[in-house]
């Protein structure tokens, strides 16, 4: 390859402001720092440099306020239930859930005796992918993380709720 | 020391008690009444012969409705001596609705029981007398009923949610793509 040198007379991109912010925020999908069960270890093992999702812009956040996606990673139990629904709401919109594992899914081996378990994490919260797998493998979640962002690239993303509720307020005022 | 020596000191000791040593299986097993066990758990701590300083589990076993029993038994170590021994207590099982069944609490002796008998109050349904903070250990605070009982019926909803597989709705996938 010839060299080129840097001129600051650079091309231009034609977009719209949708699919900026679709790219934005597909490019840098901040999960929830958190795990309940061994697909918590495998979890930790994307993260971490063999398969490392840092190169997607995927990195682990401390907190559910600076954070784009929450991945249910293992067994929800109905006393971690009532946590769970508190830290999707605590979670600034828009936000998405990846379910990551049979149990998250379905209750997965607890369907039929686990009196504990959640039958799936969509009794509680709204998922966007699931994930198969018991635990799924390192592949299968980034395969997850690929089907969301291709699910935000084609997404004509909503006014926030807060935004839409303000609006309605005025239009009543008026 | 072997059992044999072992049920000798405890018969000698309290001569009132009906005690019997199951030895059918390969583990023997001291049978002891229930209200006395706190009394010989006591003895089998302190004597200096004995000295079992170790509760190394505490198992709750419900028999059924058949045979309306249940049992607790007591899994102890002689750290010092290298002894170990078996006990268990044999009591009848509440039925529905009735009060709970009662044990007294070794709590006091081995710290370690308090949470073996929170966990067998939680999943069996024991209430151990004595006991300093009986409280639910595994399970939310608000759950209904012992799940562990041979009789368990698992409640319909908790906190709104569906807790069985067949009773959820299947999750509304119109908006999705």
């Amino acid at each position: 390859m010839s060299e080129r040198p840097k001129t600051g007379d650079g091309g231009i991109i034609l977009t719209n402001a949708e699919d900026l912010m679709n790219w934005a925020r597909l490019s840098s999908l901040w999960p929830m720092g958190f795990g309940l069960a061994c697909c918590a270890i495998e979890m930790m093992a994307t993260y971490a440099s063999n398969y490392d999702l840092e190169r997607f812009g995927i990195l682990p956040r401390p907190s559910p306020r600076q954070s784009d996606v929450m991945i249910v990673a293992g067994t929800v139990t109905f006393k971690m239930a009532d946590r769970i629904r508190r830290l999707y709401e605590q979670m600034p919109e828009p936000r998405f859930v990846i379910s990551m594992g049979s149990c998250s899914n379905c209750g997965g081996p607890y369907w039929e005796h686990g009196y504990h378990v959640v039958k799936g994490v969509d009794r509680i919260i709204p998922v966007d992918v699931y994930v198969p797998g018991c635990p799924p493998r390192p592949e299968a979640l980034i395969g997850g993380f690929m089907k969301l962002q291709e699910k935000i690239r084609n997404s004509n993303a909503p006014a926030p709720q807060l935004f839409l509720e303000m609006e309605a307020a005025e239009t009543v005022a008026v | 020391m072997n059992f044999q020596e072992i049920t000798g000191l405890i018969v000698s000791k309290f001569p009132d008690l009906s005690i019997d040593a199951d030895i059918k299986g390969p583990q023997p097993i001291l049978v002891v009444p229930v209200e006395s066990i706190a009394d010989i758990c006591r003895f089998l701590f302190e004597d200096e012969r004995l000295y079992f300083d170790y509760l190394a589990c505490i198992t709750a076993i419900d028999n059924g409705a058949g045979l309306a029993t249940m049992e607790v038994i007591y899994n102890l170590t002689s750290i010092p001596y290298n002894l170990n021994l078996t006990i268990k207590t044999v009591f009848s099982r509440n039925v529905p609705g009735a009060p709970l069944p009662s044990v007294p609490t070794v709590s006091h002796i081995w710290r370690t029981a308090d949470w073996h008998e929170r966990e067998a109050f939680d999943l069996m349904g024991i209430h151990f007398e004595g006991h300093p903070d009986l409280r639910r250990i595994l399970l939310p605070e608000d759950w209904e009923g012992h799940p562990l009982r041979k009789d368990y019926v698992v409640q319909d909803r908790y906190h709104g949610i569906y807790v069985r597989y067949e009773d959820g709705q299947l999750p509304d996938t119109s908006d999705r793509v």
